[in-house]
């Protein structure tokens, strides 16, 4: 764990958080964790594929996992929504959720989404409806939570995913109200802004970190990447290298698993709910 | 990018801001709905309903929690919370001047305004925002009050019931302001296992992150009349799917059909309704045993 360095701008840092090589979901259940065994649907609607859930290990431990998955090539983007969930994905994630509680086994999420999908039957099954339920269940979720920011973390579609004991950022993930070509096209009325918006934001790690919204940032070496082509092709992909580089997360879930289990339940409820009580900033 | 285009043609069904302000000069104001010339003192003594059509104009906070409480009366919470400038951030004004100016044009001192009294006798913490504050934005302000006021509801075992008006999350703020849905939300959540209650009214616009969080958390969900409510608004969505929305699309009327609210109710009878509400939700014996 250590500060990032100033050798990229925000908007440098948007791009590299949205690159088709950043690693996703799928990527780590294959490296840093093992044994996955993923779960499907909501129980009410439909099964979404924006949102990957289920059992897997990381060392000895037996974790459920929830991701936003994007996809490498066009069919797979649009298998997968370009990462944009629908409520179904969120109604699916807090099942897992509410499994994980009741045989007692904590929570890793994994967060990578442009933001919830804003369409007409998202609206009609309730959206909204679905965010806020997670945010209101995932603040009590009686097992230890860690939250990490793989990519992008697209506002409220990422936040229904994002509330934990332990929030971790990757260097150049970013985690943002609104994205910056949004913003630049409201506030300046030219998305030409975004760079200038992303950096008014303050949506990177370090800039969370200042401002006591995350707890923590997990280092990228350069092997923090997919290669993209051999993964299109469908040949074999050598994941050595990134195996290599995806060892320090593996490192910082482990280490925050630890801590976690050992802390009293009422003081770890405790401390969760301080911390997101903290969060702001306002005169009185 | 052309997803956020400012000069879209009006949305079928919409009004613009503008139709719906009150005129402030003269004695009558014009319907936007119904054309039908109204008195404005008319207007008041119906709470700003069209008393042709029963179109609901925009309503302000002071009047919301004026006409919730019983006899009118109420403490005014919090008052000193309000919003910092903590990104510095400067589109094509300072922050800091955007606020100084809310303040002076509105004379309110945040986009919501939060009180304690009575309702029907039961002890109500109230919050209502308004629009007229940089479009009821919801910053580290806005969830600053909503979270003291559940946490004093919580202390004092009373229930909670806020009028959400607001446009979603306070861009100036950035993350921070994204953070107060999670903030309120856990607060909701302690009040829930309380056993207290908390009623969300929904009146125009509720969109964004407050519809996200809070707005749709209430034991019950009240709209107001045709109040537009969302997750994204209709015009992010038109760009997005490229296709004209159906008519009457995230008003009160289409929530209540697809199972988001629980009832759609004109603002002369919300206090009735709410105190009907209280009635069956404040039981001192099951918070009792909660605690
Ligand atoms: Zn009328």
């Amino acid at each position: 764990m250590k500060k990032e360095t100033d050798d990229k701008n925000a908007f440098e840092r948007v791009q590299i958080a949205r690159d088709a090589e950043r690693p996703y979901t799928n990527d780590l259940l294959e490296t840093i964790f093992s044994d996955f065994q993923e779960i499907h649907g909501d129980r009410r609607y439909a099964d979404d594929p924006a949102v990957v859930c289920g059992f897997a290990k990381i060392d000895d431990y037996e974790v459920a996992v929830i991701g936003q998955q994007k996809g490498r090539d066009i069919n797979s983007r649009r298998h997968r929504n370009f990462a944009m969930p629908k409520p179904e994905g969120y109604r699916k994630a807090l099942r897992m959720m509410k499994l994980a509680e009741k045989f007692g086994r904590p929570v890793i999420t994994l967060i990578d989404t442009p933001g919830a999908y804003p369409g007409i039957d998202a609206e009609e099954r309730g959206q909204a409806e679905a965010i806020a339920f997670n945010l209101r269940e995932m603040a009590n979720l009686k097992v230890p939570t860690i939250v990490v920011v793989l990519g992008e973390g697209g506002s409220g579609g990422a936040l229904a995913i994002g509330v934990g004991d332990r929030v971790l950022m990757l260097e150049n993930s970013v985690y943002s109200v609104i994205t910056p070509e949004g913003c630049a096209a409201i506030l300046w009325k030219d998305a030409a802004q975004a760079p200038r918006a992303a950096e008014s934001l303050k949506l990177t790690a370090a800039n969370l970190l200042d401002l006591g919204l995350v707890d923590e940032i997990v280092t990228e070496s350069e092997d923090w990447k997919i290669d993209a082509s051999t993964s299109q092709s469908g040949g074999e992909v050598d994941n050595s290298k990134f195996e290599k580089a995806a060892n320090e997360l593996k490192k910082a879930i482990l280490q925050n698993l630890k801590q976690l289990e050992k802390m009293p339940f009422e003081k770890r409820m405790d401390e969760r709910y301080k911390k997101f009580r903290n969060m702001g900033k306002f005169i009185c | 990018m052309s997803w956020f285009r400012r000069k879209d043609p009006k949305l079928e069904g919409q009004t613009t801001d503008e139709e719906r302000k009150v005129k402030t000069e003269g004695i009558f104001v014009k319907c936007p709905e119904c054309s039908e010339p109204l008195y404005k003192a008319d207007l008041k003594e119906s709470q700003q309903v069209c008393t042709n059509c029963d179109y609901h104009f925009r309503f302000s906070a002071r009047d919301r929690l004026a006409t919730l409480f019983d006899d009118g009366e109420f403490e005014l919470l919090d008052e000193e919370v309000s919003s910092a400038d903590p990104l510095d951030f400067v589109d094509s004004k300072p922050y800091k001047d955007r606020i100084e100016q809310a303040k002076k044009s509105s004379g309110l001192p945040e986009a919501i305004i939060s009180g304690k009294g009575r309702v029907g006798g039961h002890t109500v913490f109230a919050g209502a925002m308004d629009m007229s504050f940089i479009g009821g934005s919801m910053g580290s302000a806005v969830g600053e009050k909503i979270t003291r006021l559940i946490e004093r509801a919580l202390h004092e075992n009373g229930a909670v019931v806020i009028f959400a008006a607001s446009g979603g999350a306070r861009m100036q703020e950035g993350t921070l302001s994204l953070m107060q849905m999670a903030k309120i939300s856990a607060a909701l959540a302690k009040l829930h296992e309380a056993g207290l209650p908390f009623i969300s009214v929904l009146t125009d616009p509720t969109t964004g992150g407050v519809t996200a969080s809070f707005a749709m958390l209430g034991d019950v969900n009240i709209g107001e009349p045709k109040a537009l409510i969302g997750f994204a608004g209709p015009r992010v969505i038109e760009q997005t799917i490229r296709q004209k929305l159906p008519k009457g699309f995230q008003r009160s009327e289409f929530l209540l059909e697809h199972g988001m609210l629980d009832m759609v109710v004109d603002r002369r009878e919300m206090r009735q309704t709410i105190i009907r509400t209280l009635n069956f939700m404040m039981n001192d014996a099951t918070v009792r045993r909660k605690k």
